[in-house]
């Protein structure tokens, strides 16, 4: 008696998993960035304040960084892998970005910018 | 030619003083029995930039600068050129290039003891090897006069960083020091968040400081930065020194990170490198010079 009932809260708790990791997703903002030489695609992100968000990594060349220390997020972007970085933007405001892992000639022009809003 | 010097800068701290400078060079050395020594420290000489708006005079700028210093009166013990002594391109043939050219013009300054470290334009891409072939390790120690020089690359390394070898390397050499031993440490890049957003900091800075702070006597000179900036951290001192090809706006001043134009009404502004002078036991005197020695 006591396997089955085990067995159903494992099956229950199985269950809730599956149920809730997506509906845990569907509340994220899923941003796909693109990174090379010497870009981001999109430059400009416009997330929401206090709404989680998933940003996902892409290199089309070389390790390339992100690095907003005014939301205090960075992340390695290496080249052949998804790379993500979650957070919730906790005040609104500009926020610029840049690559932090130095890439070449134009590494210093290679930045964005975040905008929270309410 | 004589070179003119400008007192820029006074700071008194616990462990490391600097004064404002009103010596003649060739006065140096008689200030305190002759134990004292000066050296010079030229800073992100960029050979192989190009950009009329910038620097219409690039191709001489650096010799110029060499001119300069060969015209001291009084030779430096040393030269330290604290990095980006190239800039930067994405051609390995060409960096081989730009680092065999700018070692050919400072292979003509009169002073022999002439010391290199890499910014991330020399080594950055490469992890220092095209820099390595052509002026050795890329980071080391020497002693001058009772003085320890320590020189840390956080370039190397393309995420900003000193490493963790490099820091059991640092901690291995700071454990055969005094905790009052003089100290001098030479980067490129600032050893503090100077400001992160335009990427003016080093990324393990924190393991650096832990591991020279409790040393008493240490003092900092870096470059990166283009123009001249005191930090303090503690007892130690940071000080960064103005560059020999383009000057960069002051910290966050500006949106985004750009050389600051050349004014034809005042060529060569904002591009000096500096002498310094050991005066005591952790005491140093700055000066500032001008590309040309024009006085400033």
């Amino acid at each position: 008696m006591i396997s089955r009932y085990a067995t159903l809260i494992f099956a229950a708790a199985f269950l809730a998993i599956l149920v809730t990791g997506p509906l845990m997703a569907d509340d994220e903002q899923v941003i796909k960035v693109t990174a090379k030489k010497f870009e981001y695609s999109p430059a400009e992100i416009t997330l929401k304040k206090g709404v989680p968000v998933v940003i996902e990594f892409t290199s089309r060349d070389r390790l390339h960084g992100f690095n907003c220390p005014g939301l205090k997020i960075r992340s390695d972007i290496p080249p052949g892998k998804v790379t993500t970085l979650r957070f919730v933007p906790d005040k609104t405001g500009t926020f610029p970005f840049h690559c932090d892992n130095f890439c070449g000639t134009g590494h210093e022009r290679m930045r964005g910018m975040i905008t929270v809003v309410e | 030619m004589e070179i003119d010097r400008r007192a820029f800068l006074k700071l008194a701290s616990v462990g490391s003083v600097v004064f404002a400078s009103g010596l003649d060079l060739t006065s140096r050395g008689s200030a305190s029995g002759g134990n004292d020594f000066f050296f010079l420290q030229l800073s992100d000489t960029h050979w192989g930039f190009t950009g009329q708006a910038v620097n219409p005079d690039s191709e001489r700028t650096l010799k110029k600068a060499v001119a300069a210093v060969n015209g001291v009166n009084d030779q430096p013990d040393f030269i330290m050129f604290t990095g980006d002594l190239t800039h930067v391109t994405d051609d390995d043939k060409e960096r081989r290039t730009r680092l065999a050219g700018f070692r050919d013009i400072a292979g003509g300054l009169k002073t022999k003891n002439v010391r290199y470290m890499p910014g991330e334009h020399d080594a950055g891409l490469d992890g220092g090897e095209a820099y390595r072939e052509f002026f050795g390790e890329t980071r080391y120690t020497f002693d001058h006069k009772g003085i320890h020089f320590i020189v840390l690359d956080n370039v190397s390394d393309p995420s900003s960083s000193i490493g963790p070898n490099q820091l059991e390397w640092l901690k291995a050499d700071l454990e055969k020091r005094d905790k009052d031993a003089p100290i001098v440490v030479f980067t490129h890049r600032p050893l503090f968040d100077l400001y992160p957003d335009w990427d003016w900091y080093t990324r393990d800075e924190d393991k650096a400081m832990d591991l020279l702070t409790p040393h008493q006597n240490v003092t900092v000179f870096y470059g990166h930065i283009h123009q001249e900036n005191l930090h303090q951290t503690g007892r130690i001192a940071h000080h960064a020194a103005k560059g020999l090809m383009y000057p960069l706006p002051a910290p966050g001043s500006v949106p985004v990170k750009s050389p600051i134009p050349w004014d034809p009404k005042q060529p060569y502004r904002g591009l000096e490198f500096r002498g310094v002078q050991e005066r005591d036991k952790g005491e140093y005197t700055i000066s500032e010079f001008g590309v040309k020695g024009e006085k400033l």
